[in-house]
C-alpha cells in the first residue's frame, strides 16, 4: 500500500523539473498530433490558443468535460479537482497543465467561463476553455467523452465524468473517474511524470 | 476432405480466407485506427511458447538466484518455509521490450515480453513441486507510447498469498525485482493437509500483467504467459495409465487469443481515449496472425486462452466438427461434453480435445470465430456464419496408435457445504457518467470493501446492472464454485470458475471457501479497459 507520506516523498523526489518538458523536443514517435487535433479554442480570459501546439504538446495534463450550469456530476469532479490542484501546487501552470473543455460551447463564452473559475477557486495553471461548437464536439470525440449509447449520450446532464490524464511527451495515457480520490489522482499523474 | 467448394458449402469465401473484415469499437464513427497491411493468412506456422526452464533447484535454490538490481517485494512470504511450500525449483524472468514478428508481411513489432517473448514462456508447475519466480522489471525507463514500464505479476487463479498475486497495487518499477511464490499445494493445505482433496486441482492457468490502472495496455503490449499445472489424474503424460491419459507433448497445445491493431510502422495501436473495451482487426493466436498447424489424424488437447483485452469468441470448427470440452477456467469438468460452439470470455480458459482421424492427409479444418461484436460492450449474441478464420488446421500423416483417452469421467468436484456459510455479499456491477462502479463506487485502493474471515465459506451474488454491457467477472484468491445462473442452474459446463462472464442483466451465485492466506485481493471486471478504469474492488482476507 502506498501511504500519503510516501505519495508526496514520490512527488517531491520526481526527477520532473521546470525545464524538463522545454529541454527535451519529443521524440518523433510522439503520437500526439496522430491523437489530437488542433483547433483554435477560447480561454476564459478570451484567450485564442490552438488545442495541440499550446495546449497539449510536450506537457502533462489533465483533461475534462464540464459546463458550467451542470447540476449532475460538475460540482462535484470540479471540487474534487481544485483539490487535486492544490495537491500538485505550483507545478501547476508550471510544467502541468489541466484544461477543462464545455459541453455547451454556445452557452459558456469566455465571461461565463471567468464566473465559473472565479466561482469554484480555480487558481492559474488550469484552463476553461470553449470555442466552436464543432471544434469542441471533435474534441469530446476524439478523446473519448463520448458514450458509445446514442440516447446516453444525447443526455448532457448525466455526460461522462472522466479525467483524462497525461504525458504527450511520452505519449503516456490513463483516465480516472473525476471523483476519484485527489490523491490517488495526483498518483496517477506522477506515474505519467517520467 | 474439405475442398475448396466443401468451403464454399460452409460459406467460407476465398475472401473470408483471405483477411476478415474488421469489427470494431468506434468503427461507425470512423475514428477508430485500422491496419493498413493486408496480412496472408495461414503462411506462418502455429508458433507454440517456450517451455521454461528453473534457474536453479534443491532446498537452497533461492540463495542461488542473482540479485540484480533493487529488490522491491514483498517483505515476508507467507508459509515459506513451512513443509510442502518451501521452494524447490527457482526461476528468473526477464521482463523486457523486445521485437516480435506478428506476420511476416508486417515489420517488427516492440512487444513488452516476459523473457521478451509473447507469449511468455510456459511454466509446467506440478502439485508437491513449490516454485519461487523472481520478476526482474527491466523495461525501458524512457519509453514512449503505450504500456507503462512498471509491473506487477498476477498468476491468474492461483491459489497463491497476497504478496506473490500480483495485487494491483504492489507494482515495481524499472531496475526493480520482485519475488513470487507459488507453493503449488492444494487448497486448504493450512489447516490440515489430511483434509485437502485432490478435487481442487487446477491445472490450466496463465500470469498476466495487473498493474493499477495500466492491466489492459501492459497486457495488450504482450505481457502474458501459460501456467500448466500437473497432478496425478492430469499429468501430462498420455501413456500413464496410472493418470487420465488425455492428449499430451506434442499433443497438449496451449493457444492464446489476442486481437490487435498495428500502424503503417507495424507497431501496435492502443486506442487510449477508448474507455468501453477495445478491439483489434488483426486476430493472434499465440503471437502470430492467422497461422496455420500441421496436426496428425488424432486426438489433440488444446487450451484455448482469451487474453482479451475485450473480445468474447464462439469457437467453431469450420465443417461443423464437435469439440469435446474437458475443462473451465483450467478446471477439469466432471465428465467431457461435446460442443459445436464454445464461447469463451475474457481471460476464461476452455480445454478442448478435437479429434483429427476421421480427417485424410492433405484435408484442411479451420477453427473459426463465430462470435459478433462489434464494440467493447461485448458480444452482440449473433452467431456468425461462417464467422472468421483463426486458425488452419493441417492434416498430415500419422503412422502410431494414439494411446490417448478422452475419459468418460474426469474429475468429480469437492462438496459444497452450504450449511457453514457465514456472510453473503452482493455486488452490482454498473456505468454511471461513463464511469465503471460496483455497487456505485469507483476502485480506491485504499478503501477495503469487504472483509473476509479467513478460512470461512460465502455466497457472492454478481449482478450486471445492464446498459447492454458484458462484463466477465474474476476474483482472485480462491475460485468459486457456480450455484446458480439467473436463478435457475448454471449452465452445464460452469461450476469451478474464476471468471463469472454476466451478459447483458445476468446475475449468479457463486460460493467460495476462502483458504489459508491473509491480506488483499481484488475482484474486477477481465474486459481490462473497464478494470482500468475502476471497476474494481479491494477485499481483505483477516484472522
Amino acid at each position: 500500500m502506498i501511504t500519503r507520506r510516501a505519495l508526496m516523498a514520490s512527488l517531491a523526489a520526481a526527477p520532473l523539473a521546470a525545464s524538463h518538458a522545454a529541454a527535451e523536443p519529443p521524440p518523433a514517435s510522439t503520437g500526439g498530433r496522430r491523437h489530437f487535433p488542433n483547433p483554435t479554442l477560447l480561454t476564459q480570459d478570451n484567450e485564442r490558443v490552438a488545442f495541440y501546439d499550446d495546449l497539449m504538446k510536450s506537457k502533462i495534463v489533465l483533461v475534462n468535460f464540464f459546463y458550467v450550469e451542470c447540476t449532475g456530476i460538475c460540482p462535484a469532479a470540479t471540487a474534487n479537482l481544485v483539490k487535486v490542484q492544490e495537491l500538485l501546487g505550483e507545478r501547476v501552470g508550471r510544467d502541468i497543465f489541466m484544461y477543462s473543455i464545455t459541453l455547451k460551447p454556445l452557452e459558456d463564452r469566455p465571461p461565463q467561463l471567468k464566473m465559473y473559475q472565479e466561482m469554484h477557486g480555480i487558481k492559474p495553471g488550469w484552463t476553461l476553455l470553449t470555442g466552436q461548437a464543432e471544434d469542441c464536439e471533435l474534441l469530446r470525440r476524439r478523446l473519448g467523452f463520448a458514450d458509445i449509447d446514442p440516447v446516453v449520450d444525447r443526455d448532457v446532464g448525466n455526460h461522462i465524468g472522466v479525467v483524462l490524464i497525461g504525458n504527450e511527451r511520452l505519449d503516456s495515457w490513463a483516465a480516472c473517474p473525476a471523483q476519484t480520490e485527489p490523491k490517488q489522482i495526483v498518483r496517477t499523474v506522477s506515474w505519467m511524470d517520467r | 476432405m474439405l475442398t475448396r467448394r466443401d468451403l464454399l458449402k460452409y460459406g467460407i469465401s476465398t475472401a473470408t480466407l483471405s483477411g476478415f473484415a474488421p469489427r470494431f469499437a468506434r468503427g461507425d464513427d470512423g475514428d477508430g485506427p485500422r491496419t493498413p497491411f493486408v496480412t496472408k493468412p495461414f503462411i506462418q506456422e502455429l508458433p507454440l511458447p517456450l517451455v521454461k526452464s528453473p534457474f536453479s533447484t534443491g532446498p537452497n535454490c533461492v540463495a542461488g538466484l542473482p540479485t540484480v538490481g533493487v529488490k522491491a517485494g514483498p517483505g515476508a512470504h507467507q508459509f515459506f518455509d513451512q513443509p510442502g511450500c518451501a521452494p524447490t525449483l527457482a526461476y528468473t524472468v526477464d521482463v523486457r521490450e523486445a521485437l516480435h514478428q506478428f506476420h511476416p508481411d508486417m515489420p517488427a513489432t516492440k512487444i513488452f515480453g516476459y523473457d521478451g517473448t509473447f507469449p511468455g514462456p510456459t511454466f509446467r508447475a506440478h502439485y508437491g513441486e513449490p516454485i519461487l519466480v523472481r520478476f526482474f522489471n527491466n523495461l525501458p525507463k524512457d519509453h514512449v507510447g503505450f504500456g507503462i514500464p512498471s509491473i506487477t505479476t498476477h498468476l491468474h487463479n492461483g491459489h497463491t498469498a497476497s504478496e506473490s498475486d500480483g495485487y494491483p497495487g504492489n507494482f515495481h518499477d524499472s531496475g526493480t525485482y520482485w519475488d513470487n511464490h507459488y507453493p503449488n499445494v492444494l487448497n486448504g493445505f493450512s489447516k490440515d493437509p489430511q483434509e485437502t482433496n485432490t478435487a481442487d486441482c487446477m491445472n490450466t492457468l496463465w500470469y498476466h500483467d495487473h498493474r493499477l490502472d495500466f492491466t489492459a495496455q501492459n497486457v495488450y503490449a504482450g505481457l502474458a504467459g501459460f501456467y500448466l499445472l500437473f497432478d496425478d489424474s492430469d499429468c501430462g503424460d498420455e501413456t500413464n495409465g496410472n493418470g487420465l491419459q488425455l492428449p499430451s507433448g506434442e499433443f497438449d497445445v496451449p493457444m492464446v487469443f489476442g486481437d490487435k491493431v498495428f500502424d503503417a510502422d507495424g507497431q501496435a495501436v492502443f486506442d487510449f481515449f477508448n474507455l468501453d473495451g477495445i478491439l483489434g482487426d488483426k486476430y493472434t493466436i499465440n503471437g502470430a496472425i492467422q497461422p496455420f498447424m500441421n496436426v496428425k489424424p488424432r486426438k489433440y488437447r488444446f487450451r484455448f486462452l482469451d487474453a482479451g483485452p475485450s473480445r468474447f469468441y464462439a469457437f467453431a470448427l469450420s465443417d461443423g466438427t464437435q469439440m469435446i470440452q474437458i475443462a473451465n477456467d483450467g478446471n477439469l469438468l466432471a465428465a467431457p461434453i461435446a460442443r459445436s460452439v464454445v464461447t469463451i470470455g475474457v481471460a476464461e480458459r476452455h480445454d478442448v480435445i478435437i479429434d483429427f482421424s476421421k480427417y485424410l492427409v492433405g484435408d484442411r479444418v479451420y477453427l473459426m470465430n463465430r462470435a459478433e461484436q462489434t464494440d467493447g460492450r461485448g458480444p452482440t449474441g449473433t452467431l456468425l456464419t461462417p464467422g472468421d478464420p483463426l486458425v488452419e488446421f493441417r492434416v498430415t500423416s500419422f503412422d502410431r496408435t494414439d494411446v490417448s483417452q478422452i475419459p468418460s469421467t474426469l474429475r468429480t468436484p469437492p462438496p459444497k457445504d452450504l450449511t457453514q456459510v457465514v456472510a453473503r455479499r452482493s455486488w452490482e456491477f454498473n456505468r454511471g457518467n461513463g464511469q465503471w462502479t460496483v455497487n456505485g463506487k469507483i476502485f480506491n485502493n485504499d478503501e477495503v470493501r469487504a472483509h473476509v474471515k479467513c478460512n470461512t465459506r460465502e455466497i457472492w451474488t454478481l449482478k450486471n446492472g445492464g446498459g447492454g454491457w458484458s462484463h466477465p467477472i474474476h476474483i482472485h484468491y480462491e475460485e468459486f464454485r457456480m450455484l446458480s445462473r439467473n436463478g435457475g442452474p448454471p449452465l452445464a459446463f460452469e461450476d469451478r470458475k474464476d471468471i463469472a462472464v454476466l451478459g447483458p442483466g445476468e446475475e449468479v451465485q457463486v460460493f467460495f471457501n476462502f483458504r489459508d492466506f491473509q491480506g488483499p485481493y481484488v475482484m474486477h471486471c477481465h474486459n481490462v479497459v473497464h478494470e482500468d478504469h475502476a471497476m474494481m474492488i479491494r477485499f481483505d482476507v483477516e484472522p
